[in-house]
Order: C-alpha cells, then sequence, then structure tokens
C-alpha cells in the first residue's frame, strides 16, 4: 500500500508521513505549491511558503520518502481566493481553510492520489476517522484544544474512505515527542496562524491590493441609523468584532450587521448581537442522510465552542434554532453540527436572526 | 534510475573530473598572485582560454570571459552590450531561456526599447521578423542557438546577417549552452559577436561557463570587483572549474559527430518506440530542425505533473517546463508562444539523452513510459 501525504512543512504532517512509513506504507511526500508572488515564487513570509516546503522537503529526504511539489495555483485561485475577495465583499466573513479542504485537498488532490499511485490520501489534521457497520464517521481529534474536525465537516463517504489522519489519535505534545525522538526538524517548528496566501501580513491589505473595492469607504451606523463614523472598507469587519471598530462611545461596540450594499457597519450593545437561530445553506452530512433527531451542538466559529441547538431543513436551506441566544454568528462562517464528538455535517451561516427568520418575511 | 534530463545537465566526463582534481588540491592557488603557486594557478587557466578559443574559432584567448555559469554569461551578455551605450535596446525573442529574458526585462526598466519576437508554431524565429524589430537604437540581439526546452533550432547565422544588414552597429549574441553538445557552434558558423556556454551542459562542472566575446565590442560589467578577466567579469577565478570545463570541452567537441549520430539514433529509436505504444502522442518540433538529444513529446489527456511522479516511481528521469524555487513545475513561456493552450502546454514532457545514455536504456524507458501511460489512461 502506498500513501499520498500532504506535507506543509510544519510537525503534523511530517509526523503523518512517518506514522504512515511505521504502519508500513509506501510514502510519498508532496507540498501543493497553492498561490504565489507576482514573480512566481512561492511566498516567503507566513504559511505554505518556500521555507515550509524546504522543512517538508528536508523531512521527507530524513524519512527517505520521494518528495514533490505540485502546481495547484489554478485551482486554488479559483476554489479559494477568488470568493475569498467576493465573500467579503458580500457582507461575510468567509473561512478560506474550509474552501480549500472541500475543492482543493479533498477534490483535486484526492482525485490524483490514484493517478499517483497511491491508495490513500494523508494529511495533518487534527481530527479522526472510525468505520464500523453504519460506515465511515468523523470524529473530533483527542486534542480538543487542536481539534480541526470543524475545517472537514463537508467530507462524505468515498472520501473518508480514502483518507487517513493520523496525528489526530495523538496530542499536539505527543505530536512534538514523537518528531523529537525522529529527530524531525519541525518538532518545535511553531504552528502556522496565518492564512497561507495573506502571508505575515494582514488579511485587510492583501483584500485591499488584490479586490480594492472591498476598500471602499462607508459609515459606521447605530441600530438606529445614526452615523457615528466612518470606515475604509466593509472587509475590515466580521460579526461580533468588538476591537478596531475605531469608535468610542463609552459602553463596548460591537458589530452586529454589515450591509454590502450601502457599505454601512451596523455597531450595537452587546445585546444586540445575540441571534436565537441562523439559516445555513450548502449543508452536506458525513453519513450521507440526514440526522433524525434534530437535536445537536453546533459550533459556529473554528474558536467556538459546540452549543446545543435544534435543526430543521426548510427547503434547499436548514435553520439552526440554538438552545440560548448565540453572539458572533457571521455569515459566511461554517456552522457544523456535532453529538458528541461526532461530526455529523455542516454548511455555511447565510443569515443569522434574533427573532425567527420566516416571521422576517425572507 | 533511468536520467533522461541531461538538457538539465549532464553527468561529468571522467576525464574532466581527473582534469579538475589537480586544482583541488596542490594547485589550489589564486591565479593573481606573485608567487609560484599562483603562477601555477594562472598558468593552467591562461592554458585552458588558450583551449577554449581554439575549440570554438575565436581568433585570440582574451576573446573568452570566464564566468559563473551560462545564466551569468547571458546576463553579461545582454545586460553587458545594452548598458555600454547610452540608448542601447533589446531585440531578442519570447522564448529565450529565463536568463536572457530577464536580463532584457532588466534592460527594458532601465528605460531601454525591448523587443520579444514571437515565433511559429514549431517554436522558429523569421529572420526578418526579427530584422525588423532592429533600429538604430538596438545595442542587441540574443537568439538562442537551440531551444531548452523543445530543442528546436533557430537559424542565427541568417538571423545576425538580417540584423546587421538594418542596423551594423548591432552586436549579436547567442545562447548556445543547450546546443553546444551537438552543433557545431564556433564564431563563424553562428556569426555570432557573443556566444554564452555553460560547462555543466557538455559534460564539466556546474557554476562555470564562457563568454565568446569578438574583440573590440565594448560590454558593461556587471559584477563589479577586483576586475579579473579585463574587468569584464570580477571574482577570484574557478580555477577548477575552467578547467574542468576545458577539458570536458575537448572531450565534447573530439566526440561531436560520434554523439550527433549515437545520441541521435537513441533518440530516435526512443521516440519510435513511444509512438508505437502511444498512437496519439505529438512531438513539438520540426523533426529534422532541432537537436538529436531532445525529445519533447505531448501525450494528450496526459498530465505532465503527474506523468513525471510515476515515471520517477518507475525509475525513469524526465522533466517538464522549468521548475520554480519551490520545485514546482511552471507552464513553459516557450510552449504558451509557440500558440500552445495552457492546457496542451501541461501535457508536455521533455526527454534528454547524453553521453552516458545506451540504446538498451532508451529502450526500457519507452517501455516504462508507454507502460506508465497505459496505467494512467
Amino acid at each position: 500500500m502506498r500513501a499520498l501525504v500532504a506535507m506543509s512543512g510544519g510537525v503534523d504532517s511530517s509526523v503523518a508521513a512517518a506514522l504512515m512509513l511505521e504502519a508500513g506504507y509506501d510514502v510519498i511526500g508532496v507540498t501543493l505549491k497553492q498561490w504565489e508572488g507576482a514573480d512566481g515564487a512561492m511566498p516567503t513570509a507566513g504559511c505554505c511558503t518556500v521555507g515550509d516546503a524546504e522543512d517538508a522537503r528536508r523531512v521527507a529526504a530524513q524519512l527517505d520518502v520521494p518528495y514533490y511539489v505540485l502546481d495547484y495555483v489554478a485551482e486554488f485561485t479559483a476554489a479559494v481566493v477568488d470568493p475569498f475577495g467576493a465573500e467579503y465583499l458580500a457582507g461575510r466573513t468567509p473561512n478560506p481553510c474550509i474552501e480549500c479542504n472541500r475543492k482543493v485537498r479533498f477534490t483535486a488532490l484526492l482525485e490524483r492520489t490514484e493517478a499517483l499511485g497511491c491508495d490513500v490520501l494523508v494529511t495533518g489534521h487534527h481530527a479522526r476517522t472510525r468505520h464500523d457497520g453504519d460506515g465511515w464517521h468523523l470524529l473530533s481529534a483527542i486534542d480538543r484544544a487542536k481539534d480541526q474536525s470543524y475545517v472537514l465537516h463537508m467530507l462524505t463517504q468515498e472520501q473518508l474512505s480514502s483518507i487517513e489522519l493520523p496525528v489526530g489519535e495523538m496530542t499536539k505534545e505527543s505530536v512534538r515527542g514523537r518528531a523529537e525522538e525522529l529527530g524531525l526538524r519541525t518538532a518545535h517548528k511553531p504552528d502556522s496562524q496565518d492564512l497561507c496566501f495573506v502571508g505575515r501580513g494582514d488579511y485587510r491589505e492583501f483584500l485591499r491590493r488584490r479586490f480594492p473595492e472591498t476598500a471602499a469607504p462607508g459609515d459606521i451606523v447605530d441600530t438606529k441609523g445614526v452615523v457615528v463614523g466612518t470606515h475604509d472598507g466593509t472587509a475590515g469587519f466580521t460579526i461580533g468584532q468588538r476591537k478596531g471598530i475605531g469608535v468610542a462611545l463609552g459602553d463596548p461596540r460591537y458589530v452586529v450587521d454589515i450591509e454590502p450594499l450601502t457599505r454601512r457597519v451596523v455597531i450595537g450593545p452587546k445585546e444586540e448581537l445575540a441571534v436565537d437561530e441562523c439559516r445555513v445553506d450548502d449543508v452536506s452530512f458525513v453519513a450521507g442522510a440526514e440526522p433524525t433527531d434534530p437535536t445537536v451542538d453546533v459550533k459556529v466559529r473554528y474558536r467556538a465552542r459546540p452549543v446545543p441547538a435544534n435543526i430543521e431543513r426548510d427547503g434547499s436551506s436548514w435553520i439552526v434554532r440554538f438552545a440560548t441566544p448565540q453572539n458572533g454568528v457571521a455569515p459566511g462562517q461554517a456552522a457544523v453540527f456535532y453529538r458528541g464528538e461526532e461530526v455529523l455535517g455542516g454548511g455555511t451561516i447565510a443569515a443569522a436572526a434574533s427573532m425567527p427568520i420566516g416571521a422576517r418575511g425572507g | 534510475m533511468i536520467y533522461l534530463d541531461h538538457a538539465a545537465t549532464t553527468p561529468m566526463r571522467p576525464d574532466a573530473v581527473a582534469a579538475m582534481e589537480p586544482f583541488l588540491r596542490a594547485t589550489f592557488g589564486n591565479p593573481s598572485g606573485v608567487h609560484g603557486i599562483s603562477r601555477d594557478a594562472k598558468n593552467a587557466l591562461e592554458a585552458a582560454r588558450e583551449e577554449a578559443a581554439t575549440l570554438i574559432g575565436a581568433s585570440r584567448p582574451l576573446e573568452i570571459v570566464f564566468t559563473g555559469g551560462g545564466t551569468e554569461a547571458d546576463n553579461l551578455a545582454v545586460v553587458g552590450a545594452a548598458l555600454s551605450s547610452a540608448r542601447g535596446g533589446v531585440v531578442t525573442a519570447a522564448v529565450e531561456h529565463a536568463a536572457v529574458l530577464e536580463s532584457a526585462r532588466f534592460v527594458g526598466r532601465m528605460g531601454r526599447d525591448v523587443s520579444f519576437i514571437g515565433v511559429d508554431g514549431h517554436g522558429r524565429l523569421d529572420p526578418v521578423e526579427v530584422a525588423d524589430a532592429v533600429g538604430e537604437d538596438t545595442a542587441v540581439v540574443s537568439i538562442m542557438a537551440a531551444n531548452n526546452e523543445t530543442g528546436v533550432r533557430q537559424p542565427v547565422t541568417k538571423i545576425a546577417a538580417a540584423a546587421r544588414s538594418v542596423a551594423p552597429q548591432v552586436v549579436v549574441h547567442t545562447d548556445a549552452v543547450q546546443a553546444f553538445i551537438s552543433e557545431p557552434i564556433t564564431v563563424a558558423a553562428t556569426g555570432a559577436d557573443l556566444i554564452s556556454l555553460a560547462a555543466h551542459k557538455f559534460g564539466g562542472p556546474k557554476g562555470v561557463g564562457i563568454l565568446y566575446v569578438r574583440d573590440g565590442v565594448e560590454l558593461e560589467a556587471v559584477i563589479h570587483g577586483g576586475g579579473q578577466e579585463l574587468g569584464r567579469r570580477s571574482g577570484t577565478h574557478n580555477v577548477a572549474g575552467v578547467v574542468g570545463m576545458v577539458a570536458a570541452m575537448r572531450g565534447a567537441v573530439a566526440e561531436r559527430q560520434t554523439f550527433h549520430d549515437r545520441v541521435g539514433a537513441i533518440r530516435d529509436g526512443f521516440e519510435e518506440d513511444l509512438r508505437s505504444g502511444i498512437p496519439d502522442l505529438e512531438i513539438n518540433a520540426p523533426v529534422d530542425d532541432r537537436l538529436v538529444q531532445h525529445a519533447h513529446v505531448r501525450i494528450p489527456g496526459m498530465d505532465a505533473e503527474t506523468l513525471l511522479v510515476r515515471l520517477d516511481q518507475a525509475g525513469v528521469a524526465g522533466a517538464a517546463g522549468s521548475a520554480c524555487h519551490s520545485g514546482a513545475i511552471e507552464v513553459s513561456h516557450v510552449l504558451t508562444a509557440m500558440g500552445m493552450s495552457g492546457v496542451a502546454a501541461a501535457e508536455c514532457v521533455r526527454f534528454s539523452f547524453g553521453w552516458s545514455s545506451t540504446p538498451d536504456e532508451a529502450a526500457e524507458a519507452a517501455r516504462l513510459v508507454v507502460e506508465v501511460v497505459g496505467t494512467l489512461r
């Protein structure tokens, strides 16, 4: 059996490659070139840089496995970067890692795994897969603080049957411990924090350069519509944001709405932020079938805790009704449905409301 | 591993390795000195220069400038010739090696006129089109002897004559890095004023090359320092590299006709085997006007990146496009200039043969390519 290991140059995928070797697989390491500067080179700052590819290459050499850099710039630009700008222009807060996993890693690369002579695609994600009589299951990672199951919620039965996520079974500490035992140069490399295509800079600066229309100025208003300030682009704001609004009104103020057409950013006190429900589009379920029990836990941001909610189909969308009102439910982010440690599925938040969405008249 | 990437670099000739060894050990001197150890190095350097001059038909040894490789020779030729005059611009081809293209773009950023002439579907230039782009402000016309990707040859002699008929002052440069091992590259045969060579393409070491500079041609230096090579290329001489290069050059020139015939037959047999196993395979160069060591092919529907990974696994080393800093394969500007779509260009691979290639190896490689393509289809 031969494993294609997607190596980012970080410690998780380095150890994933080593674990597959130990499990008796032949291993091929690949780094996806997803983004490039104006000169066609890989970025030199942030994640997925030339330096990261070099780390991956050196780890592969140490493990004595073949290593290649594969060009996915066109796929990544179309599937991740261009929608990233379009989503911000539409007043939403996209999660590009999810789109990358959905369309690049677990579609384009997975489809190529067999062509590259491999039986299984391996990544360094912190999440777990299980197979039983009901089929494949996706579970959150052993290390809950590092859990990445949120960004993998779109995986299907077919995809799960041809991937392995070996480090999801380990704590981050033990991953680093293994890397150290193996003498891998990435053992103490810090976790990447930045978006790979933005680099070390601010994502707003990236948007301004690539999508200048996201830098169009507009008004900051309170919930009554009174102008309380101005901003230089709605892309600088996300629902629930408190810091960096640039308006001082005594009490803490939060971004409660972003209106793309008027380019208004609405701010209000924390109470205004709370929503009872949200509409979720493009929902998929890991099992393939919709769950019969509507009671789930929902995670609305990568770093949020799952909270109890009921889900209900509404046409092509699903409505999520939170057991208690939630803050910072931002359209564009994923709502991921859990039951215990299992990921049931999820989709993209289209709209949130503090009253029943149906009662708003659309 | 069957090595079919000789156009990227070819193994060193044993005679070149042997020639270098004394200069990596006892004769380690810096040729710019006043003592015996440096004199020995200097003597070797100048003997190598004289021999190189003879081998390419230069009229004087000092027409040979030793550089740090082919890219450096191209930079000195294009940038050096353009910047040696007040307004000098560049006329070159869209299919040149990046060393020439990027040098020309650099000259363009200095505010000079730069033209990139297009090619036909086979990648060939029309001398008339080149001459049409030449004007009184053109300092240098730079046209490669043969393309490094496809192997297609350019009519350099005709282009040189056509360019000079329009503008007698023009300096003609040819990048003969890829062609030298199999083509009769001499000053007379190319008609060029400047010729770039790289040692590692003809069995010498990496990191050393030659720019032939016709006596009287003025060049602005691009590497500044202690004034070695008559100020045209400063920096302590790579004596061992130069000696190894010229030893390889001697061998390559002596065996050139044999190489041409033997490697050409190996390449032809390889292509024949490929075509019988892959009937829709296309050869991306005019079969009668290309280097004998290149087989540049398109296999419709076959992603080159995937094919090369599979071939590496199967034990065949091929190439496609050019590798970027990270190692990913970039879409070839050469194929784009030939009018090929991005999709078709991404289906092209290059197999290139060299002095160490054998017919058996080529037959086995062809069998493996056909087998891998069959698996992928």
